[in-house]
């Protein structure tokens, strides 16, 4: 890792907070076709898999006490290797505190900015990236935390931030902001007299102490005014009528001051006035200071996605949590967000970007799901690092990275057990999405793709009468035919236990099998009649949309037959698939090779391509699953030139896990196969019942 | 006859006992509803007259305000007594007044603030002395207690108190003290009290008063304020808790807001970091001390002034910020450590006031209470920054009677109830 460019800080009177830039080298699997010039070997691969070195911008926040700050200052000196940097900006009071000591130490010019424009173009920057990077705080709830989904337009919002001190700040436009008020009662004060009145003096220790005191022991409370008294008068009788009043009396308790002050910056929406809180309330002023020297480059022309193997997760409020990452996080505690190379915004179907939600289950709320979820993740972990170790027969150090990441995912999961809040509403799809974090952290960028590569291989060979024996149907049945292919498909998912361990003993396992493991009609979710009745009846769609999900089987022999079909109504189709790697999942790279392969079988691709009439595109995503508020800019301006009047969505993760109950403009269908027992029987199913889920918007 | 409206619940329900009247109900906020002429048609011309005699041995006349850490006792002394009546009071009335108005100090912790009361005072026809007694709410068992040793219940007496305490204790007066106690609204008589001593002014002085040149040693001086025509204003009641009250007429007022952080947050935190005991001990220590070691200023965090916010140097950013280090936690005094702690409430409650202000567009803003007794540092650091930071359009104004307004109120509430 180097750091490069630019390197902001923001001190505030008790902790500094860095942010700076860097580009991170990590490798990447790469496709590229062999040039088989005729001459198809059986027994040569389909393509050929590299592992290269790819450099991607990361913007790292960490945020340190001030006592660190020499460390700090080493720590930015030890990384600045550009030479060019000749200027940091640094904000807060600190700024103008530490600045000789800053350019003496680091040889820059140090460059003051405006501590309030910081914050605020750092809080816009974070409520426009992060996806739940807002949370309401519930006292006395199952839920501590409820995340928000993230509202298209921010502003007005009144901005608290509670630093040393607090200040009030109403923001109405990126520009327009106006200061209304503060307090010189703020986390300093409460770090101060925390420090005088107990033995502790560490400011995260303090929070540790306060969480386990009980303040009524010194608050003088309404009942202990009014006696029994207060119900009658419509009082709570909690509400804390004195402060510290309690304390005067001779016995004077234990002296364990109230931990009522909430560390947390929180703003207030229009209309409904709620406090709402953000996960990287420390970090705004950093990032706004970063923002602020970094425009010419501007961040804000792309987008970001928060990487949850390198941030340290939102902690609780609550006694005894993990008492070692609490310390731990009191003095170093980090966010990285990974630059996007493309780009993303809503996917212009969806009904209500507003009230968009894709995930299907929240398991922040749901203790049972998360339980089996969690446990889930665990027991397939030694699996996923093996299959990781094996994936790079070559590398001598394989085995060690592969227990790394081991532990690292497996640390996470633990945190999540106790902190279920700590990235976000927690999801299957965040459990996912973490560890192909973790795998990429430890350079396993894709552990799947000389599975992948296998089963592209076989599947190709398998197409043409696999197309052959459709063509033969009459007209219904090979649409049912066609379904039952795509779902049959589905079915080779690396990402479920059950099918990963069938897969594993038979090798054999193939299409006709799959098959054979489908529920019978009517299936747990059945609407084919009103789709058959709608293809039989009405005009041919414009143009599909189509999220891919598995390589192999699933993408030749499930997905193409299908598109195929499309294609010859006279449909013109985009098959999205994946910009990176996650599980054995079809990637964009992956998808190019494989097309070109079929359509040099068969007439009716090659000339959908030629024409235009099939487009390729990337989703901009790297999950298994899939979030439509989160695409490729290129897909969804595509998405609107063709008109798309039909998205089918394929596969557990993208349908079930998500965008189960996604609402759109147009005509959608959610197809997928249950690999999963718990899930299925959750759905009132067993194990490889189907769901077909075709909607149409009411008018 | 005035005498017969200052009557009051007690006599009545004497007097119609002794005629087979029925009992009349108490009511929450005041035991007297039914006590005119019509509503006692049993009574007679000289039954009237009975009814003066009787009304002597009406008082004692008590308003009570029970805080959460002081009770307040405001005791009307008759001056007017006649002969023929000194005769006729009983002897538990006689003692009552007699210990309350020659001493000066009740027990070890009760204490008459010699320096307020008010001499030569009309009320209800009556002339007299009103006496302002407190003493901590922790000793109102005892103050039960001897209530009922002296055999307060005899004096068939009701008990008008105001505050939280008369909710809490309300239980122990009963069983105790055999005592019935009136409980009246808090806010309806710290109103009434306000209003009412304000108008009889503070024995031909102002009872209202404001700081010129507040920051200004020298040059600062406590001058009357006419608060002839009041409406409306911002009342700043900073006893434990701090409340904050929109006054726009006798009887149309809201709260505003409130704070816990008010007096026993100030006396609680001293007694915790400076070991103090009193809240003299507490305030005398403040005036020796330094807050600028214990907070981080402005200054300390920019240099100077903060200038894109118009914020000064020398205005505290984080109230005992500098305790945050370890150097300069050893290098305060306790002296340094009150001072600051008075410093932070007195801000913290001024500036919540001038933002009720500035909501409510109330640009007089009284401050009372008894966290301003003898403490002279909050009354002009309250006056410095309202003026300051509403750049003069605010103004602070004080009252000499401080924390009895309660008190007085429930006392008003009993004569009054006509």
């Amino acid at each position: 890792m180097d750091a490069k460019f630019e390197v902001s800080s923001s001190r505030g009177g008790s902790l500094t907070k860095l942010a700076y830039y860097s580009t991170v080298q990590h490798k990447v699997a790469r496709v590229r076709s062999f040039d088989h010039s005729g001459k198809d070997i059986e027994n040569e691969p389909l393509y050929e898999i590299s592992v290269q070195e790819e450099i991607t911008a990361r913007l790292h926040f960490i945020k340190f006490e001030n006592t660190y700050i020499e460390t700090c200052l080493d720590f930015i000196k030890d990384h600045l290797v550009n030479t060019e940097t000749k200027v940091i900006k640094a904000t807060g009071g600190g700024a103008y505190k530490f600045k000789d000591l800053i350019e003496k130490k680091l040889g820059l010019k140090v460059d003051k900015e405006d501590v309030m424009t910081c914050l605020i173009k750092g809080c816009n920057f974070v409520l426009r990236n992060i996806p739940h990077e807002v949370f309401a705080y519930q006292k006395d709830s199952d839920t501590e935390f409820r995340f928000q989904t993230n509202h298209p337009n921010i502003f007005p919002y009144l901005l608290v931030n509670i630093g040393s001190g607090v200040s009030i700040v109403k923001v109405e436009t990126e520009d327009k902001f106006e200061w209304i008020g503060g307090s010189s009662i703020g986390g300093g004060t409460f770090w101060g007299l925390g420090a005088l009145l107990t033995k502790t003096k560490k400011f995260d220790e303090l929070l540790q102490l306060a969480s386990k005191g009980q303040h009524t022991n010194v608050d003088m409370l309404v009942k202990d005014v009014y006696g029994g008294a207060y119900q009658t008068l419509g009082l709570s009788g909690n509400l804390i009528a004195s402060s510290f009043g309690k304390s005067t009396t001779a016995d004077k308790g234990i002296g364990v001051p109230s931990g009522t002050i909430q560390l947390q910056c929180f703003i207030l929406w229009q209309g409904e006035v709620q406090a709402l809180f953000l996960r990287h309330e420390g970090y705004l002023g950093a990032i706004g200071a970063f923002l602020k020297g970094a425009e010419q480059d501007n961040p804000n022309q792309y987008s970001w996605g928060e990487n949850y193997a390198g941030s340290s997760g939102l902690m609780s409020t609550s006694p005894d949590v993990y008492p070692m990452q609490r310390t731990r996080s009191g003095t170093f505690d980090m966010l990285e967000m990974d630059r996007l190379e493309r780009p993303l915004v809503n996917l212009p179907l969806l009904k209500d970007p507003s009230t968009y939600i894709p995930d299907t289950v929240d398991l922040t709320d749901d203790a049972m799901a998360r339980k089996y979820w969690l446990t889930c993740f665990e027991e397939a972990l030694d699996g996923v690092a093996k299959r990781a170790a094996a994936s790079q027969p070559d590398s001598i150090d394989a085995l060690q990275r592969a227990e790394k990441f081991r532990q690292k995912y497996w640390n996470k999961l633990q945190t999540l057990r106790q902190q279920p809040f700590a990235y976000g509403t927690l999801t299957v799809r965040s459990l996912l999405d973490t560890r192909e974090h973790c795998l990429n952290e430890f350079n396993f960028p894709d552990p799947y793709s000389k599975v992948k590569q296998k089963e592209n291989g076989i599947a190709l060979k398998c197409f043409q009468s696999v197309i052959e024996s459709l063509d033969s149907l009459g007209w219904e049945e090979r649409q049912f035919a066609l379904v039952k292919g795509l779902l049959a498909g589905n079915v080779f998912d690396w990402g479920a236990k059950a099918v990963s361990d069938v897969l594993e003993s038979e090798p054999q396992f193939g299409f006709e099998e799959a098959k054979s493991k489908l529920q019978e009609r009517p299936w747990l979710e059945d609407s084919y009649s009103q789709w058959l009745e709608r293809l039989k009846e009405g005009p041919p769609h414009k143009c599909a949309l189509i999220f891919a999900d598995n390589s192999g089987i699933d993408i030749i022999l499930g997905v193409f037959p299908f598109v195929r079909e499309l294609l010859s109504r006279g449909t013109e189709v985009i098959l999205a698939c994946n910009s990176g790697p996650a599980l054995n999942d079809v990637t964009y790279s992956e998808s190019l090779i494989v097309t070109e392969r079929i359509a040099a079988m068969d007439p009716v691709i090659q000339s959908a391509l030629r024409e235009e009439k099939l487009l390729l595109v990337q989703t901009g995503s790297s999950s298994p699953c899939l979030d439509l508020s989160r695409l490729d800019k290129g897909l969804a301006v595509l998405v609107r030139e063709r008109k798309t009047d039909l998205v089918i969505i394929e596969g557990m993760g993208r349908a079930i896990h998500t965008n189960y109950y996604a609402a759109l403009k147009c005509e959608s269908l959610k197809l997928a196969v249950i690999k999963n027992s718990w899930l299925a029987d959750r759905l009132g199913g067993k194990i490889f019942s189907v769901i077909f889920k075709y909607e149409v918007p009411c008018k | 006859s005035p005498v017969l409206w200052g009557g009051g619940w007690s006599i009545l329900s004497m007097a119609s006992q002794m005629l087979g009247a029925p009992q009349h109900e108490v009511s929450q906020k005041g035991a007297f509803c039914s006590r005119t002429e019509e509503s006692q048609p049993h009574l007679s011309k000289t039954d009237l007259t009975a009814r003066i005699s009787f009304f002597v041995f009406l008082f004692p006349w008590f308003g009570l305000d029970i805080g959460g850490t002081l009770v307040k006792l405001v005791y009307f002394e008759p001056k007017d007594i006649t002969a023929e009546e000194e005769e006729e009071e009983v002897e538990n009335l006689k003692s009552i007044r007699k210990y309350l108005t020659s001493n000066v100090a009740y027990g070890s912790t009760g204490i008459r603030d010699v320096h307020l009361e008010l001499k030569d005072l009309t009320l209800c026809g009556r002339k007299g002395n009103l006496h302002f007694i407190r003493f901590p709410t922790h000793d109102m068992p005892a103050f039960i207690q001897m209530g009922s040793e002296k055999h307060f219940s005899s004096l068939h007496t009701t008990l008008c108190a105001t505050g939280g305490g008369a909710y809490k204790f309300e239980q122990d007066f009963r069983t105790m003290g055999d005592l019935q106690l009136c409980k009246l609204d808090e806010l309806d008589c710290l109103i009434k009290g306000v209003l009412y001593i304000d108008s009889v002014g503070f024995n031909g002085h102002s009872e209202c008063y404001y700081f010129e040149n507040p920051t200004d040693a020298e040059r600062c001086q406590k001058l009357p304020f006419n608060l002839e025509n009041p409406y409306p204003l911002l009342l700043v009641n900073i006893g434990s808790g701090v409340s904050i009250l929109a006054v726009y007429s006798k009887e149309n007022y809201k709260r505003v807001t409130g704070t816990s952080l008010g007096g026993g947050t100030f006396f609680g935190l001293c007694c915790l970091l400076t070991g103090c005991s009193t809240f003299e001990e507490a305030l005398e220590m403040a005036s020796h001390g330094d807050s600028t070691k214990v907070d981080k200023l402005v200054r300390d965090i920019y240099g100077g002034d903060y200038e894109r916010f118009g914020l000064p140097g020398w205005a505290v950013a984080s109230s005992f910020g500098n305790m945050m280090s370890k150097e300069k936690r050893e290098s305060v005094s306790k002296e340094d450590l009150a001072k600051a702690t008075l410093i932070t409430i007195t801000n913290n409650i001024g500036s919540i006031a001038r933002m009720c202000a500035l909501n409510e567009n109330i640009n007089r803003v009284v401050f009372v209470g008894n966290f301003l007794r003898i403490n002279t540092i909050s009354m002009r650091l309250l006056a410095y920054a309202l003026d300051y930071w509403s750049k003069g359009q605010l103004k602070a104004l004080f009252l000499e009677h401080e924390g009895y307004f309660g008190a007085v109120g429930a006392l008003l509430e009993l004569l009054d109830s006509a």
